[in-house]
């Protein structure tokens, strides 16, 4: 079986993030649930690697303590290093100026009393300069191109009446203007239909190339996964059951579970029910 | 094969604030056949929710009934009060399995209570026993558990409402279900789990034939007898899963499939595969056809005709271009080749 290994991670010195047996339970005594049980991964700088599971495996809570939002009961968050939940709050500021997470619910990102246009500004406080008026109209409106939005069409609404794939688009827009060392995307295509999915997928891809951003990509879709991204880490039940490249992973799966999961996705041309 | 279902020319619009016209479905045929599956295909907002909630007969505003006819085992459904459609059609000979099982069931009340209140609706001197034992063999036949019953709403995973939303849709033995994105919400793995089960309601007998809408034509490819891609409020090509999915015609269609994203080695570093622009505004349609601007192959032609369902290769197709230098035969109403 293929380990939590540094083929991997690679060497773990040069990880931007990773994290270092760490685990989450929540409750106590008889109803203690472990969300996530001794995980060892790392992303490497300018790359893509993918979190994959179903439902329930705890993908999200790895990614809530990835990002600070969840202290870890045991193991370490690191950036650069540094352990996240050591961080005060204004080393944590400058954290999400450098980490950034999309989620799957589009709408909770949102101050929903903020029209887009606000919303897009903002995102310029992340930055250590302002640029002036203009020059964020400019990028804003390329960022929104990017992702394939008008400007006239959002940028006087408000977020709760954007469409699902309208406002996961958004905050990858925002992504964009913010232009984080490190971005972990929580299901970004779940409210995108199969159509549009290739154009956000292309949208984050840019993001790798133009601004060497590195992703970590959590999705139940191996499918997926393998487009986008260089190194797999299959989750099982809070762990992580099998990861390496993405290739070897997908043509050789090791672990039953994988094979699972591969099954399951749907193909035109092979029988799948 | 008996028909169950006969649409013929349903438009269906909404009303705009600013005295606008949304046509969300303008212009849908189709029969359905018992023991049959159809697929409906479209990226979101082509229409094809509307069409599902056209198929009801239900329209509220700001939906407008614009035309058409829908027969269901040959009653007229748009003939019908409101009130005999929700006690004699509606979840009784036609029913809707929702994308959001969470909205659909009562937070407030027990599976098994909702259950009840479904059943006494369409057969009021039913007595709760007999109810809850035609509920107990629907879940056994489905393979979900007896607890589900005693269970509210918010106890039960994703999965697991949105097969119990699937139980209680097919409860009457409905001639028609139809399923609007019943996957989307879900997991892959939960994703097969359901769809299995939708084959299996149709192949028992229990729900007498299928509408599955989704954007995914992957799954359709494994569960459909005949698929009907959908763009702009229209049909574009109508035809047999074989047909649709291994031959396609329409240039929509071929972008649609061109789109699908699955884990087979060597699709990876390849260009992932987009279809350019977006769709129309369907309350300021362009002239000729719909997919024109889109599309990667149109001309003069397309700007002017919009073209008709006709005829190509065995199949309903609506391309100006295809159908006006091949042979053809107009044809509204998409039935099996």
């Amino acid at each position: 079986m293929r380990k939590t290994d540094n083929r991997a991670s690679g060497s773990t010195e040069e990880a931007v993030i990773r994290v270092e047996g760490v685990s989450r339970t929540f409750g106590r005594g008889r109803h203690v649930v472990t969300a996530v049980d001794d995980v060892r991964l790392g992303l490497l700088p300018n790359t893509v690697a993918s979190i994959v599971g179903e439902s329930g495996s705890g993908k999200t809570t790895l990614a809530r303590m990835m990002l600070g939002l969840l202290p870890p009961t045991a193991g370490r968050a690191l950036y650069r290093g540094a352990d996240v939940a050591t961080f005060d709050s204004r080393a944590r500021l400058d954290y999400w100026r450098n980490v950034q997470g999309i989620f799957q619910d589009p709408y909770s990102s949102f101050n929903q009393f903020f029209r887009v246009r606000k919303v897009l500004n903002d995102a310029f406080r992340l930055r250590p300069t302002r640029p002036s008026r203009r020059e964020r109209e400019r990028r804003i409106e390329g960022a929104l191109d990017v992702v394939n939005l008008k400007a006239a069409e959002v940028l006087r609404r408000y977020p709760f009446e954007l469409s699902g794939g309208q406002a996961q688009r958004l905050m990858i827009a925002r992504i964009f203007l913010i232009n984080p060392a490190v971005l972990i995307a929580d299901e970004p295509t779940s409210m995108i239909d199969a159509c549009s999915r290739a154009s956000i997928l292309e949208a984050l891809m840019r993001l790798r190339q133009e601004q060497g951003t590195s992703i970590l990509f959590v999705t139940h879709d191996m499918g997926l996964a393998y487009y986008v991204s260089s190194t797999l880490y299959i989750m099982s039940n809070g762990r992580i059951v099998e990861s390496g490249p993405a290739e070897s992973v997908m043509e050789d799966p090791q672990h039953e579970y994988t094979r699972r999961l591969l099954a399951d996705v749907p193909r035109l041309h092979e029988e799948w029910l | 094969m008996a028909e169950v279902l006969k649409v013929e020319d349903v438009r269906a619009y909404y009303r705009t604030r600013f005295g606008g016209e949304v046509r969300a479905v303008d212009g849908v045929s189709l029969t359905l056949a018992e023991g049959e599956v159809l697929g409906i295909a479209g990226e979101s907002g082509c229409g094809k929710s509307t069409l599902a909630r056209a198929l009801s007969g239900l329209f509220d505003p700001p939906l407008r009934r614009v035309g058409g006819k829908v027969l269901i085992e040959g009653d007229d459904l748009y003939a019908m009060t409101p009130g005999a459609l929700r006690t004699e059609v509606l979840g009784k000979r036609m029913s809707y399995v929702p994308q959001s099982a969470m909205n659909a069931l009562n937070p407030t009340r027990k599976v098994g209570k909702f259950v009840r209140d479904v059943m006494r609706t369409h057969h009021p001197k039913m007595d709760g026993g007999a109810v809850l034992g035609r509920a107990r063999q629907r879940l056994h036949a489905l393979s979900l558990p007896d607890r589900v019953l005693d269970s509210y709403p918010f106890a039960l995973s994703g999965g697991m409402q949105q097969r119990t939303v699937i139980m209680i849709s097919s409860i009457m033995d409905p001639a028609v279900l139809i399923a609007d994105e019943p996957t989307s919400a879900l997991d892959v793995s939960t994703q097969k789990a359901l769809v299995r089960m939708l084959r299996d309601l149709v192949r028992r007998g229990i729900a007498r034939s299928l509408i599955f809408i989704t954007h995914d034509i992957a799954t359709l490819r494994h569960v459909c007898d005949r698929i009907a891609v959908m763009y702009a409020g229209e049909f574009v090509e109508v035809g047999t899963t074989e047909q649709i999915v291994f031959d396609p015609v329409h240039p929509y269609t071929k972008a649609l499939l061109g789109s699908v994203l699955v884990p087979e080695p060597g699709v990876r570093g390849r260009k992932l595969p987009t279809i350019p622009g977006r769709p129309p505004d369907l309350s300021d349609l362009p002239p000729g056809c719909r997919f024109g601007p889109r599309c990667t192959a149109h001309d003069d032609l397309c700007r002017r005709q919009h073209g008709v369902l006709t005829t190509v290769q065995g199949r309903l197709v609506r391309c100006p271009r295809l159908t006006d230098t091949q042979d053809q035969s107009p044809g509204g109403t998409p039935s099996a080749p």
